[in-house]
């Protein structure tokens, strides 16, 4: 991108700004395309997939009228939401009210920085990408707490103190299973980790060694909470704190939240992909040696699948299960995930001491492992899906 | 709040925090209200707050006919109106010596236990919403549906049923319904099967409710708790059983008690338990009562101008939510003189701030939830 705003500059365009502020505004200008084009509507479509796929699971319609299917159901409550007043409590503090949302939302939003979507598509490829994303995604937790405090209402507060021993507990897990894929790896770079791995999935980290597959399920379960999904959503659980943090916010800025969670669904689902799945690795077709754009789309394709399995089965887990209580959630935190993240990094660098090249066999028979979960758990979903009885019809008059 | 503020020992100031849980809570189901003073997420004290749905249902029953009262019992719990409308229509008949005709006594069995199927469902479904579950809620609330169209069949209407009459039924059941109620009960019965694998048995379910709010079985007499609270807490006390009334003696059915399977007897899983496990008894005497139905009227000859001898009658019920009794005086006149309703979810209420010393929010939801209040029961 410096190439060509620098191309810009010497055709004669901008003349007379000063070199940063044009390089400034040109990074204003590439935000903005990325958030307009891509995590819009992403997020947006992910509000109406999640309404649409949780409706199919409870055996209801969901929503299906604006536009195909329902598909353009979040550009009609984005308008709504607009349209609506933006009410402030006279008793909020009325500065850190207005600006929580944008804090949670720059958190959630900084994170496409270093998530590419392709091997020549991403942002910035820095060098210390994971930490990076670790650290602004732990940003949310901030505007979380600015919300639950300044709504100047108990509910709020009750949800934004939930909130922060949550996300801060589970940040730990979160941080050493991505610990132990940095050990394998050997770098931080998004990129990087991506390029250690291969295409086939005994390549992926995910197999690399007993413990990185461990991890990655400490990594999903701790991105689940920090994302506030169920069955971690104490946040906001609705049946127990009204709305949690977000209960007297109304219009756009409620939505702003909503939009981070949904979005945010898509960043844990990337960054799984990154760490453990192999990322936008494609096998080599000759074909396509020399077509680069065909070439990127498909790894953007094999990247977004991949990413968004695993949204779908955050949302498919939300619609099964119920919400642990605060408790529970930090007992789980505290007495099984941190130590079992310990034993996985320990254990990944014992494993890279004996073997520093990898285990082949190990890294197949991990995969076969896999293979055999999926398999069971696919039965297992077959015959709750065979024995689920559709419902009856009769009609009231005879 | 002078005797909120308490210091620690370790010279802390602290203050408990007073919140108000209602009347537009979502999970206090209408409008019930708690003054609930916590420390942190630790409830100290809950006060129940009742009245928010009172509308004078025993009053207006000394300003109506007897047979024009049997509409308003509907709303005393329109969740389960059929045993409101039983209750009342029992006591009339005790008062005016009416032999209820044996079809009608039937119909009225099979309409009680499929609105007692209606209203369990209810109550474990949103048990389930309560905890953070909503698919089984909207599973539940599907099956209620169909009820509904059942109920629609056999009285024209879906929630507020008025199909009790003072001596008998006000609609004979069809051989057609029969058979529509048989068909909804063959897929019905399997899918509490599918609702325990969805729900009942979910680690993070039981987890939440086992030794949850126990109510030893001293202090469920003692704070007169009923029906499938009381059978919770291992005693097997049944109205329809112990108390015999209608065609109850000729059927047979358990009386499930809580069991303490997954922690304590009397925890809230056992009072999610027992309910589940009464909706699979109502189905069974559903069709004990569907095949035994008898041919004949199903009502018998009253007059128009109802008027017992004077006198008082004290009847009961097993609603749904317990013991229902009703307390009827009549003056010899049209109109009944004194009418009282007792109801299981109002001394329910009762124990709730004894229980939830101690427990945490999430928790206090879930007592509220087992106890299966409801507040049209609650304020009448």
């Amino acid at each position: 991108m410096r190439q060509f705003v620098d191309q810009l500059i010497q055709n004669g365009y901008f003349a007379g700004a000063p070199k940063e502020l044009v390089y400034a505004g040109a990074m204003i200008v590439a935000a903005l395309v990325v958030l307009s084009v891509f995590v819009a509507p992403l997020a947006g479509v992910t509000s109406w997939l999640e309404r649409r796929v949780w409706a199919r699971m409870q055996s209801r319609v969901g929503p299906n009228r604006v536009g195909p299917q329902g598909i353009l159901q979040w550009l009609a409550d984005g308008i709504k939401n607009l349209l609506k007043e933006d009410i402030i409590p006279a008793s909020a503090d009325k500065f850190l009210f207005s600006l929580a949302p944008y804090v949670v939302f720059v958190g959630f939003l900084s994170a496409f920085v270093v998530i590419p979507f392709g091997r020549e598509l991403i942002v910035a490829d820095l060098n210390i990408g994971i930490l990076y994303l670790l650290a602004v995604t732990s940003v949310v937790v901030v505007g979380i707490l600015m919300a639950g405090w300044s709504s100047n209402n108990k509910w709020s507060l009750l949800g934004g103190m939930r909130s922060a021993a949550q996300i801060v507990s589970y940040e730990i897990p979160a941080g050493l299973a991505v610990l132990t894929i940095v050990f394998v790896a050997g770098t931080l770079s998004t990129q990087g980790i991506i390029k250690g791995q291969g295409w086939a999935p005994w390549d992926w980290f995910l197999f690399y060694n007993p413990f990185t597959f461990v991890a990655f399920f400490l990594y999903f379960t701790a991105a689940l909470a920090e994302g506030n999904r169920t069955p971690f959503d104490i946040p906001e659980a609705e049946s127990e704190l009204v709305a949690g943090y977000v209960t007297e916010y109304s219009g756009m800025r409620f939505l702003f939240f909503f939009f981070a969670e949904w979005g945010n669904l898509y960043v844990i689902g990337a960054v799984a992909t990154i760490l453990f799945l192999g990322g936008w690795h494609i096998p080599a077709i000759p074909a396509l040696a020399d077509q680069p754009i065909l070439k990127g789309g498909l790894q953007f394709a094999v990247f977004f699948v991949k990413a968004y399995f695993w949204v779908f089965v955050a949302m498919w887990v939300r619609a099964t299960l119920p919400r642990v209580r605060v408790d529970q959630l930090m007992s789980l935190c505290w007495k099984y995930m941190v130590p079992l993240s310990f034993v996985c990094v320990v254990g990944t660098a014992a494993w890279m001491l004996i073997w520093p090249q990898g285990n082949r066999p190990v890294s197949m028979a991990m995969f076969l492992l896999g293979v055999v979960i999926l398999a069971m758990f696919s039965k297992r979903v077959g015959y709750q899906i065979r024995h689920a009885r559709p419902v009856l019809y009769l009609r009231p008059y005879i | 709040m002078s005797e909120a503020i308490h210091t620690e020992g370790n010279g802390f100031h602290t203050e408990y925090m007073t919140l108000n849980v209602g009347p537009q809570h979502p999970s206090t189901h209408g409008v019930l209200r708690f003054v609930v003073k916590t420390d942190g997420e630790v409830i100290r004290e809950a006060i129940p707050d009742v009245g928010y749905l009172h509308r004078s249902i025993e009053k207006i029953g000394e300003k109506v006919t007897w047979h024009g009262y049997v509409p308003y019992t509907d709303r005393a719990d329109y969740l389960a109106a059929m045993f409101a409308n039983q209750g009342f229509c029992m006591a009339a008949e005790k008062l005016g010596g009416i032999e209820v005709t044996r079809r009608g006594e039937f119909c009225r069995v099979i309409a009680c236990e499929l609105n007692r199927i209606a209203s369990h469902l209810i109550a474990v479904g949103t048990f389930g919403q309560d905890i953070g579950a909503v698919t089984p809620f909207l599973h539940a609330l599907r099956e209620r549906e169909t009820i509904n169209d059942l109920m629609e069949m056999i009285c024209g209407a879906r929630l507020t049923y008025n199909y009790l009459r003072i001596g008998g039924v006000g609609y004979d059941i069809t051989p057609e319904t029969c058979d529509r109620i048989t068909a909804f009960l063959d897929h019905f019965e399997p899918i509490t099967d599918e609702y325990d694998r969805l729900l009942s048995y979910n680690k993070i379910y039981v987890e939440r409710l086992a030794n949850v709010a126990v109510i030893t079985r001293e202090e469920a007499f003692q704070y007169n708790i009923v029906g499938p609270n009381l059978r919770a807490c291992g005693v097997k006390w049944d109205i329809r059983r112990d108390i015999p009334y209608s065609v109850y003696p000729e059927l047979e059915f358990e009386v499930p008690i809580g069991t303490g399977e997954r922690g304590t007897l009397g925890d809230c899983y056992d009072r999610y338990m027992v309910r589940v496990r009464e909706i699979r008894e109502s189905c069974k005497i559903t069709r004990q009562a569907l095949k035994m139905l008898p041919k004949g009227p199903a009502i018998a000859k009253v007059p128009r101008k109802f008027k017992p001898p004077a006198g008082e009658v004290y009847v009961r019920v097993e609603a749904p939510r317990g013991d229902m009794g009703y307390y009827v005086v009549s003056d010899g006149s049209e109109y009944p003189y004194r009418v009282r309703i007792r109801t299981g979810s109002f001394t329910a209420m009762g124990i709730i701030d004894k229980l939830s010393r101690g427990l945490m929010v999430a928790d206090l939801i879930a007592l509220i939830a087992s106890l299966d209040v409801d507040a049209p029961e609650i304020d009448r």
